[in-house]
């Protein structure tokens, strides 16, 4: 299969320019600054049907179709590198391993979208990526790529890497632009929409490290080659992050429409359950997403197959159904307690809750409370109705989605493992870990 | 730094900071705010005193209140005295279906503390933290600006051992 994004991933020298550009890196620079206006760039995006590969999956050409072109402020491109949805770990791999790819995507997205600084907002606790990425960048400026004037053709671009401070809100991307200005990650209410009035009020495109650094292929191929690879909407390859029970975690470029069979089994992915285990559930996008049971997972509620695209992962809706988000696919095994791992989850979204929105702040601790009467004994049956009605509650009532991240993964461990719930108030706690 | 005294960077980190706030364009140089307060943390002593954020406050020409609140935001700045070598062990889903509380109960053994903790001769403090972004070779722990992964209670004593001889600490400028 085509390999977008990791076809070199393995050479040790990827990472310094030379050898990034014998391996034909950073053409799409020179074809689009030479030879496209900005907006055919946009058209070739748009074309190629790339959604954002943060979680979200809003069309990516779409997104930047929104910029404010009749405003005089100058504009920006910010990456969203504030990979911290737990079971998400496929932007650290790549900027790790291929830190130029992201600067060539960021290069000839910020041409398309007439921008002049841009900046990779890295959480924090990444300053070991940030120096590769730093590195990374001075080699680009030292080659004429960045800087005044890029390859004679009079275009200029200053890009810099923002740390953050450890919060998982900020990878919202507007507690993203609060906190690169210097702010608390508090979200913003949209609209106004980042595209009109996002950093320093200026017009400002959000991408994700992965959608990014798929626009130089986009570019050098053409956005119809990109769309022929995947199913239907669902278009070019994915990275997936791989973690919990399975033989083989790590990260795995996909095209899009894989089985998850073939994913979770086969020994070019996760390898299947270790241990010699079975399967009991798994989280496919990243924490946020709904839980589903090994059969639910495998297959739809009407029996076809269920593949990796945004559409079959969320056939059925939240009945039957959970979604591709960021590609943080965790597998967990027959000994896997769900009301323990939904507690954890709970704790953690409790913990990340920026506190400004009531629901948010005080369903989360409730929730997390509640999940620590079952897990450590104290809860009652009524409880596990009481945990889907905070659910219902938290959802949809927030600025920004942490609220929906937070009540969604109690919900659907609720909706499809109610008597493992049932079964901790009976033994007054559990019974997993004795 | 001494802890009465008053803060003060080095001249080559002045350098640095004012480097930093070339990045952002006149008139936003509060943008520096994060990276600057993770120097200032590493520079002086692990945790970020009301001297020390007041001190961050003149450099950018902000109010210390709007120090003060971003502080208290992130989970990254410590607002209280930490030991010289921080040990942050995730503990977020993943890593916990990988075993990231048999590590903490080892380094709770092994330490003689509880997690949130930091031992009375000062050497460490071990944290619970959330998500690392590193669940594929889980369980996972920073230390410093370090990763240490696929953890197991071998690793955790070889790296104690190690720590206990060459007494490194982990608040290092990140740049």
């Amino acid at each position: 299969m085509v390999k977008i994004l990791t076809e070199h991933i393995n050479n040790p020298n990827l990472h310094k320019i030379d050898e990034y550009q014998r391996l034909g890196g950073y053409k799409s620079v020179e074809k689009a600054l030479k030879t496209l206006t900005p907006d055919e760039v946009v058209e070739e995006v748009k074309k190629s049907g790339l959604r954002g590969r943060g979680g979200a999956g809003f069309p990516t050409g779409m997104k930047w179709s929104f910029i404010d072109k009749k405003s005089s402020n100058p504009r920006y491109l910010v990456c969203n590198a504030d990979e911290g949805e737990p079971g998400t770990f496929k932007d650290r791999y790549l900027m790790q391993h291929n830190p130029h790819a992201l600067i060539e995507g960021m290069i000839t997205s910020s041409y398309a979208l007439g921008a002049n600084t841009a900046y990779i907002y890295v959480r924090g606790e990444l300053y070991y990526v940030i120096r590769i990425l730093e590195r990374a960048i001075d080699e680009a400026y030292a080659k004429g790529l960045l800087g005044k004037n890029i390859l004679g053709t009079g275009y200029n671009l200053d890009l810099y890497c923002q740390p953050g401070g450890g919060a998982y809100i900020c990878g919202e991307e507007t507690a993203l632009i609060e906190s690169l200005e210097g702010k608390r990650g508090n979200p913003r209410l949209k609209p106004p929409f980042p595209a009109v009035s996002g950093l320093y009020s200026c017009p400002t495109v959000v991408n994700n490290v992965e959608t990014l650094a798929a626009i130089p292929w986009i570019v050098n191929n053409g956005g119809d080659e990109y769309a022929k690879l995947g199913v239907g909407r669902s278009t070019g390859t994915k990275l997936i992050s791989a973690s919990g029970h399975i033989n083989r975690p790590g990260v795995y470029e996909i095209e899009m429409g894989l089985s998850v069979e073939e994913f979770i089994y086969s020994d070019s992915y996760c390898g299947g359950i270790a241990n010699g285990k079975e399967l009991k559930a798994a989280i496919p996008g990243g924490s946020s997403v709904p839980i589903l049971p090994k059969e639910l997972m495998l297959r739809t509620a009407t029996g076809d197959a269920r593949l990796m695209t945004y559409e079959s992962l969320s056939e059925g809706g939240f009945e039957t159904g959970t979604m591709l988000g960021s590609g943080g696919f965790i597998v967990m095994d027959e000994t896997t307690c769900i009301v323990r791992n939904t507690l954890n989850f709970a704790r953690f979204y409790r913990h990340e809750s920026c506190g400004q929105c009531s629901p948010c702040r005080e369903g989360t601790s409730w929730l997390e409370k509640i999940l620590r009467r079952f897990e450590h004994g104290g809860a009652t049956l009524k409880d596990v109705d009481l945990l889907v009605s905070i659910s219902k509650n938290i959802e949809g009532k927030t600025i920004c989605p942490l609220g929906d991240a937070a009540a969604w993964p109690v919900a659907s461990a609720v909706r499809h493992f109610r008597h493992e719930f049932e079964e901790h108030v009976r033994n007054n706690g559990c019974t997993f870990h004795q | 730094m001494n802890s009465n005294s008053q803060p003060q960077f080095s001249p080559e980190t002045l350098e640095l900071v004012e480097k930093i706030k070339q990045r952002y364009p006149k008139g936003k140089e509060r943008s520096a705010l994060l990276p600057i307060l993770h120097i200032a943390q590493a520079e002086f002593g692990g945790w970020l005193s009301s001297e020390a954020m007041d001190y961050v406050a003149s450099l950018l020409g902000i109010l210390p209140i709007e120090v003060y609140e971003v502080a208290t935001f992130y989970s990254m700045y410590n607002l209280e005295p930490v030991g010289n070598c921080v040990i942050e062990v995730c503990h977020t889903g993943p890593c916990q279906l990988k075993g990231a509380g048999d590590i903490i109960k080892h380094f709770e053994q092994r330490l003689g503390i509880k997690v949130g903790e930091t031992t009375p001769d000062g050497k460490f403090t071990l944290k619970g933290v959330e998500c690392l972004a590193a669940c594929g070779t889980a369980p996972v722990m920073k230390v410093g600006w370090d990763y240490h992964e696929n953890l197991t209670p071998d690793k955790v004593d070889a790296f104690l051992e190690n720590q206990k001889s060459d007494g490194k600490s982990s608040h290092v400028n990140p740049y």
